[in-house]
């Protein structure tokens, strides 16, 4: 499985897309940072961008990569290797040199301007933590999609369909809820909601470090009291490993199965 | 030699006693502590306390005008113990001491500076640290109150008290003076045609200035910062606020200003900078808000309910969260002639008015203030998304909340 991460891996590195990646987020991190000159606030700006860009493209890369590779693909599956490292290895390649952009491209012109001595440096690992997390579960998804249709419109389709679910209908699918049933209290129901799904999880856990949570008030008092516990840092965080591990169970078990 | 001609000064002005006379305290004078120069003093007597640690409390003046003056800080150390000093009188005036360590209590309030029952008094220039209330004023009239400075480290609002706390009182004017680490900076009860002029409240617990019940008074020029709330006002007529500083009142149950069954008065060129809420008006009738500038702030103006004639006028709203929150109707409040940074209009014909309406209150805002739990999808592309087709065409906020004639440039003032 390592040998077959380590050539996706430098497939990648050497590919055209993995380079323009990385020179967006490098592009972006300046732009902020030469704009704002106040790092708390890049990383506000940062957030809106993460929470957005980081799942569609782990999306759009995953599947792309798929249906890119299939005849590698199958030309290793007629070698005696085992199937689910050729996937896994696939799959963790591509979201590994994907995270890789995203910490470098980000990180370098933050660093450049003086993170290190800045009280914003736990803000930013947070966010760096959940771009990576976001990463790895929509690539898992991507791969998922890939792996399960054979034709590569609907692939893309599909693809696209869930990123605009989760990133923008649960939400108003959840703001709907919440106005339908304003007469009951809706905290833990709020709370429950936005843990299942990682986009808006990765959105609270990062709006929670920031001045700007004050202005959730009493809500925001609720879920400062759960997520400030061992037992709210804890429950998230396995949320945001189940949704990565959900996926990728499932991509070895499809792949097990396959007909190729 | 001169403390001899003093001495027989005294001596000889102490057989007449029509004329004023003055009292030195210090450890090596005649006499040695406080207490013991205000009982042999007369009306109209000055006593002059020289530097050095006077461990007393309960000083007590009554009927006596005297005007007691402090020489290089001298320390009344209360020793947690009651008042420091509690003056009854007309006519006197208290300045250059420096007050520590008054006494905390359930049922008393002890404090720094207690007067009574008074008319016509000054206390100035007087330091007052760990106190538990600082100046405390009851049934008095005509003081001033000016250049203090009361710190103290106040931890929860039971077992603390206010810096400088007035009640039922008129004309007082409480000018220049510093109050940092109390319960409310300044409290003012049934206390009218006072002024607060030029103060500066930080870090207290609860709010920086409080009114309750109290009509015709002016607060102007004081800064207000990093209190629980910056000022409240509430049950209160007549109130003229004008060129004050409302800072960092930041915190999820945080204002800079909280207005509560107030009417008939008046905001004008007030800076609100990184508050969580600058105004929040509840019950508040015939208010003018002019030229006032809103910026960095989570909600600029959050209207709560039960407002009618509100007036907002040549304003500026610079990069707030929320600019307006509204609930209910329009109720003859009107917005009009601001300066909204968040406005995208144009101006055709260049008189400096933007061409389209603005509408100050976001449908999140809208679905904030029925729903709080809402406010959960803070930043979210949905909400965005939400807001941006609400702008386009309103169906949900209020049609006729808005601004008919935005400005183009921000208003100087």
């Amino acid at each position: 499985m390592l040998k077959i991460l380590k050539y996706s891996f430098y497939d990648l590195s050497r590919s055209r897309w993995s380079y323009v990646y990385f020179f967006f987020y490098l592009l972006l991190g300046v732009v902020l940072l030469f704009l704002n000159n106040d790092l708390s606030n890049a990383v506000i700006t940062l957030m809106n961008v993460i929470i957005i860009l980081v799942p569609l493209i782990g999306t759009i890369f995953g599947v792309m990569y798929f249906y890119n590779s299939r005849e590698f693909t199958e030309l290793l599956l007629a070698q005696p290797v085992r199937r689910s490292s050729i996937f896994l290895g696939q799959y963790l390649g591509v979201a590994i040199s994907l995270s890789a952009s995203l910490i470098l491209g980000l990180g370098l012109p933050f660093i450049i301007y003086g993170l290190f001595q800045s009280g914003a440096i736990w803000d930013f690992a947070s966010l760096l933590v959940s771009g990576v997390f976001l990463t790895f579960i929509f690539t898992a998804i991507a791969f998922n999609i890939a792996l399960s249709n054979e034709n590569k419109i609907k692939g893309f389709g599909l693809a696209i369909l869930v990123w605009l679910f989760l990133a923008v209908v649960y939400d108003g699918l959840f703001l709907l809820s919440l106005v339908y049933f304003q007469d009951y209290p809706l905290d833990k129901f709020s709370l429950v909601a936005s843990m299942l799904n990682p986009i808006d999880l990765s959105r609270i856990l990062i709006l929670l470090k920031l001045d700007i949570s004050a202005l959730l008030g009493y809500t925001g008092a609720v879920f400062k009291q759960f997520f400030g516990t061992n037992l709210g840092a804890f429950t998230s965080v396995l949320v945001l490993i189940l949704w990565v591990i959900f996926p990728v169970w499932r991509i070895k078990s499809i792949a097990a199965k396959k007909d190729f | 030699m001169g403390r001899l001609v003093i001495f027989l000064l005294f001596l000889v002005l102490a057989t007449t006693s029509f004329q004023a006379q003055e009292i030195e305290v210090c450890k090596s004078c005649e006499v040695k502590t406080i207490q013991a120069a205000v009982d042999m003093a007369q009306n109209g007597d000055v006593i002059r306390i020289k530097s050095g640690t006077y461990k007393e409390h309960n000083i007590n003046i009554i009927d006596k005008s005297l005007s007691i003056i402090g020489e290089g800080f001298p320390v009344i150390d209360a020793e947690m113990e009651g008042t420091a000093i509690s003056i009854r009188a007309d006519n006197f005036s208290l300045e250059g001491l420096k007050i520590i360590n008054v006494g905390r209590s359930h049922t008393n309030d002890f404090a720094g500076i207690l007067v009574s029952n008074s008319k016509k008094f000054e206390v100035k220039n007087n330091r007052l640290d760990q106190v538990f209330f600082g100046i405390l004023i009851e049934r008095s009239s005509g003081g001033l109150i000016s250049g203090n400075k009361i710190t103290s480290n106040a931890k929860d609002q039971a077992t603390s008290g206010n810096g400088v706390h007035i009640w039922k009182s008129e004309e007082i004017t409480v000018k220049s003076n510093e109050v940092i680490g109390l319960r409310d900076g300044i409290y003012l009860e049934f206390v009218n045609n006072s002024e607060i002029i030029d103060n500066f409240c930080k870090d207290n617990l609860r709010y920086g200035l409080h009114f309750m019940f109290s009509d015709h008074d002016l607060y102007k020029g004081n800064i207000f910062e990093n209190n629980g709330a910056g000022v409240a006002v509430m049950y209160s007529k007549f109130i003229d606020m004008q060129g004050n500083q409302f800072r960092k009142n930041w915190g999820s149950a945080s204002y800079g200003l909280l207005l509560k069954e107030i009417t008939d008065s008046e905001l004008k060129n007030n800076i609100f900078e990184d508050n969580t809420i600058a105004i929040s008006a509840d019950n508040t009738n015939r208010i003018n808000y002019i030229e006032n500038d809103f910026k960095n702030n989570g909600y600029a103006i959050r209207i709560r309910g039960a407002v009618y004639d509100n007036i907002f006028e040549r304003n500026n709203f610079l990069y707030n969260s929320f600019d307006v929150a509204y609930t209910g109707r329009l109720n003859d409040n009107k917005f009009n002639n601001n300066y909204w940074s968040g406005y995208s209009g144009y101006d055709l014909d260049k008189d400096g008015i933007g061409d389209v309406p603005f509408r100050p209150v976001t449908l999140f805002s809208y679905l904030v203030n029925k729903t709080p739990e809402a406010i959960v999808l803070l930043r979210s592309i949905f909400i965005d998304l939400l807001d941006f087709s609400e702008k386009v065409s309103p169906i949900f906020t209020p049609a006729d909340l808005m601004d008919e004639q935005p400005q183009m440039k921000r208003i100087q003032w």
